[in-house]
């Protein structure tokens, strides 16, 4: 390590005014980053990891100031600098990647010329080069085709080609500091895991230092040199990549290794050890060998859409090479027995939600059969399937907590919307007894209930949802991705009461996710689906372990592990 | 704010309590404490809460605060600059202006409520209804709204008038119809987002019909920027009204109406008796001004996601 660090972060605290006094959202951190390193920030939402690099950028909003401590960036102290000599060191000396690509970019304008702006506007490029520089760029963050994809608005690129443009227009003036803040977060693992190995090799090249912001562990131990994990606005611990996995010194870090899903461990040693054991009574399962839910041959199909397509084939010569409609769902077949969960695993795009939503009866399938304790559920329209009986006994659970909570409605009144619809208990009295029942069984403290969902935090509002979906007693629940927007550790507490709650209510779960650590812990049974197709279906542990298909080969190596995790074992961290 | 509210710290176990610290009071309380939240941060509102506070007297106890009768003239009286017997004044026939004015409060007020009441209950259920229904129930909506802007608004608002009759009930309904478009419009783009929220998802699979999903899950969400949008109307409705009067398609003389006596009052600007027109339309002016601050101000109070 040099003698001056890149960055050097002292004591910094920064305040927020609210309406509530004012708020430090981050305490005495120091956080120092040498030439050509590469450092993470790891921490659940809330504990000030981003607002930490929006100070080292000064891009903290109106609301927010840095209350003390120093922040000098390669001799020059940030803190001091006026907004101008800020403006000329973002993105020429130090930049920044955001979470949502898209978001990122400029929709109405070309990225070729997204990135000229960048090099014009730090005198990088003049108006005769700028063009040959700005597809030098692409070339090097491996877009293929580069000469055509210059003229590409952000729309027609995918998620994973968007990041990759972020990452050009970053590195467009050669700084020598990234700040990736969450950069693949919204992306599907084998994306993450190119344009993750990308960005290491491009800042490596370049002898640049980054730091990568991230919630992700794994990922932060695999791509970085030194890791700082943050928790509630404080630095808890500071130590190589090597040693916070092997031997994280801190509770917090511990209690956050032991959330994240990983191979070898089961449900119950995700939640800190000292947390009760639950003592419901393990419900028998029916001895009926029929299954529950039986899917056949399920076909959904899409109109491909957009004038623009329709005139472009008008004035095309020659037949049109596309077919007029698009597969989502193309012929899928399987079952979910009682007291079963099966798992549909797959890549954004991959039709696992089309399918669960026609499962779920909320669209109607373009062919196939669904039959539900053998009943051809497949033949009622979704129009009509909201009113009948037979709704009671399939249910979801949704991916965004936020989202699918009504938000003019109290956790009460979402909880009860069900019970008041379908249910046959009748009463205020009756209803709100009903509720704190069911608030209790999932966990949710009971004076909450009159609160607000934005009142509530994700996996209290998570608490909710899942509340909603056993209210009326389902034999058959849907879970759609229900942890993906929640932290690890309110992960692991969500998980554990979705598998007491199967056991203890003797519910059959068709778990939908794109994390197979997430569905190792609670499926008996996983199907991998691709491009509307199941590629490969088993036994959990057989496809985990030894997958067939090349796909899910694919996805299992994209989920990042540090490779020194084999040489000490985490069983040895968690008894330490 | 979204930095801020990213940054309360999230509460991952249940044990944990009440995060925010503040028991939930009782919807009315808590809507008050709300509310002067909302004023002490943003004193221009609080100022224009102020202002209708006073219409609202006015409109409610005129007829019974007012000095003079305001139908009674006198002529000997006609004609009186502003004087610490007639603050406003007296018009050609020795009528106070000042009680007219604070008397015609009450039916320009009226005029606008009920106009707003009326094409927030059209269009905004037309809105709605074409937001989430989309189709069919979409295009006709939506070419209904687009005929009523072909018209220039004023000149439609006339023609219904002058072809119905001269009555309040029709100057509503005019107001009302040239307001059309904007409501369903906004309507349907809010609707047309939440169309496929999770919330109405799960409102679905909790087996509720289309129609229940429309007016009780839906509805309720849009009701912030429709409040604001008729807080913004109400000023305009009484403009219209006052328009109408104004070029006699409205009310009638002798009734104490804004419009009427700002025409009436025209003539006498010109010899010089300004006070008889300038107090209906500084009235006028200061009711519209008073309903587009308003508006601001109201979308804080009844947003949900600022009531912390």
């Amino acid at each position: 390590m040099t003698a001056l660090p890149l960055l050097d972060v002292r004591d910094l605290t920064v305040e927020f005014t609210t309406r509530r006094g004012i708020v430090k959202a981050v305490q005495h951190v120091d956080v120092t980053v040498a030439k050509g390193e590469t450092v993470a920030i790891v921490g659940e939402s809330g504990s000030g990891k981003s607002v930490t690099s929006y100070a080292v950028m000064r891009i903290l909003d109106r609301a927010g100031r840095i209350a003390e401590g120093s922040i000098t960036f390669s001799g020059l102290d940030l803190r001091a600098a006026d907004e101008t000599e800020m403006r000329n060191l973002r993105g020429r000396e130090m930049s920044m990647i955001f979470q949502n690509p898209r978001a990122a970019l400029n929709p109405i304008r070309k990225v070729g010329r997204q990135i000229e702006d960048v090099l014009m506007q730090h005198a990088q490029a003049g108006s005769q080069d700028a063009t040959a520089k700005a597809i030098n760029l692409l070339e090097q963050v491996r877009i293929a085709r580069p000469r055509e994809r210059y003229h590409a608005y952000p729309f027609e690129l995918s998620g994973g080609m968007c990041q990759r443009i972020v990452i050009a227009l970053a590195l467009a003036c050669r700084p020598q500091l990234l700040i990736a803040d969450e950069p693949t977060t919204g992306l599907d693992v084998t994306t993450q895991k190119t344009v993750m190995d990308l960005m290491v090799e491009l800042t490596r090249q370049r002898g640049m230092s980054t730091i990568l912001i991230t919630h992700d562990l794994g990922l932060a131990a695999t791509y970085c040199d030194r890791v700082t994990v943050m928790e509630k606005g404080h630095v808890v611990e500071t130590a190589t990549a090597r040693a916070i996995f092997t031997a994280p010194e801190h509770a917090y870090t511990r209690r956050l290794m032991r959330a994240t899903p990983r191979p070898g461990v089961s449900l119950r040693d995700l939640l800190p050890e000292d947390a009760a054991r639950p003592t419901a009574q393990v419900l028998p399962i029916s001895t009926d060998k029929t299954p529950l839910l039986a899917v056949e041959k399920l076909v959904k199909e899409y109109p491909r859409q957009g004038a623009a397509k329709s005139l472009k084939n008008l004035f095309r010569s020659g037949p049109s090479p596309e077919p007029e409609t698009f597969r989502a769902v193309d012929g899928i077949s399987f079952t979910v027995g009682r007291g079963e969960s099966v798992g549909l695993v797959g890549e954004s795009g991959c039709g696992k939600s089309t399918t669960s939503t026609i499962v779920m009866r909320l669209i109607d399938a373009t062919d196939g059969l669904i039959q539900f304790d053998g009943e051809d559920i497949g033949a009622i329209p979704a129009k009509k399937f909201a009113t009948l009986p037979i709704r009671k006994r399939i249910q979801m659970v949704f991916q965004d907590p936020t989202d699918s909570l009504n938000p003019r409605f109290t956790a009460a009144r979402a909880i009860a919307d069900p019970i008041l619809r379908l249910g046959d208990v009748r009463g205020r009295d009756a209803v709100r007894t009903r509720c704190e029942e069911l608030a209790q069984q999932v966990g949710l403290p009971v004076d909450l209930l009159d609160r607000f969902p934005h009142q509530l935090s994700g996996g209290q509002k998570a608490r909710v949802g899942i509340a909603r979906a056993i209210a009326l007693r389902p034999e058959l629940v849907i879970l759609d991705e229900p942890t993906a927007a929640l932290d690890v550790s309110v992960q692991a507490v969500v998980l554990n009461l979705l598998q007491e709650l199967k056991e203890s209510l003797g519910m059959s779960y068709l778990f939908v996710s794109h994390d197979l650590n997430v569905v190792r812990l609670l499926c008996d049974r996983v199907l991998v689906m691709r491009g509307g197709r199941i590629v490969e279906q088993g036994p959990t542990e057989k496809v985990l372990f030894a997958p067939e298909a090349d796909y899910t080969r694919e996805l299992l190596a994209a989920i990042p592990h540090p490779t020194f995790e084999q040489d000490k074992p985490l069983d040895h961290v968690r008894s330490a | 704010m979204t930095e801020i509210a990213a940054n309360t710290p999230a509460l991952p176990s249940p044990a944990g309590g009440g995060g925010s610290g503040m028991r939930p009071a009782s919807g009315l309380i808590a809507l008050l404490r709300h509310t002067r939240y909302v004023l002490s941060e943003n004193p221009v509102t609080a100022f224009a809460a102020g202002l209708f506070l006073l219409i609202v007297i006015a409109a409610a106890f005129g007829p019974f605060i007012v000095p003079y009768d305001p139908y009674a003239s006198n002529t000997a009286m006609a004609l009186k600059p502003p004087s610490a017997a007639h603050w406003f004044g007296t018009d050609q026939l020795g009528r106070d202006v000042f009680s007219r004015v604070i008397v015609a409060t009450q039916l320009d007020f009226f005029i606008a409520i009920a106009s707003v009441a009326l094409v927030f209950l059209m269009g905004g259920l037309a809105g709605v209804a074409a937001g989430f229904y989309g189709g069919w129930t979409d295009r006709i909506v939506g070419r209904i709204a687009d005929t009523i802007m072909a018209f220039p608004l004023f000149v439609l608002a006339m023609g219904i008038v002058a072809a119905l009759g001269n009555t309040v009930q029709n100057i509503i309904l005019a107001t009302a119809i040239v307001n059309f478009p904007l409501y369903a419009r906004i309507a349907r783009a809010e609707a047309n987002v939440r169309r496929e929220a999770g919330f109405v998802m799960a409102a679905r699979l909790s087996g509720n019909s289309d129609a229940r999903i429309v007016l009780a899950q839906v509805l309720p969400n849009i009701m912030p920027i429709m409040v604001v949008q008729m807080s913004l109307t109400m000023g305009y409705a009484i403009l219209n009204a006052a328009g109408l009067s104004f070029i006699g398609l409205g009310v009638r003389p002798p009734t104490a109406e804004w419009g009427i006596m700002v025409a009436e009052g025209a003539a006498f600007m010109v010899s010089g008796e300004w006070w008889i027109a300038f107090f209906p339309g500084a009235a006028l002016m200061v009711a519209v001004f008073c309903f587009n601050l308003l508006g601001d101000g109201l979308r804080d109070i009844v947003d949900p996601q600022r009531r912390t």
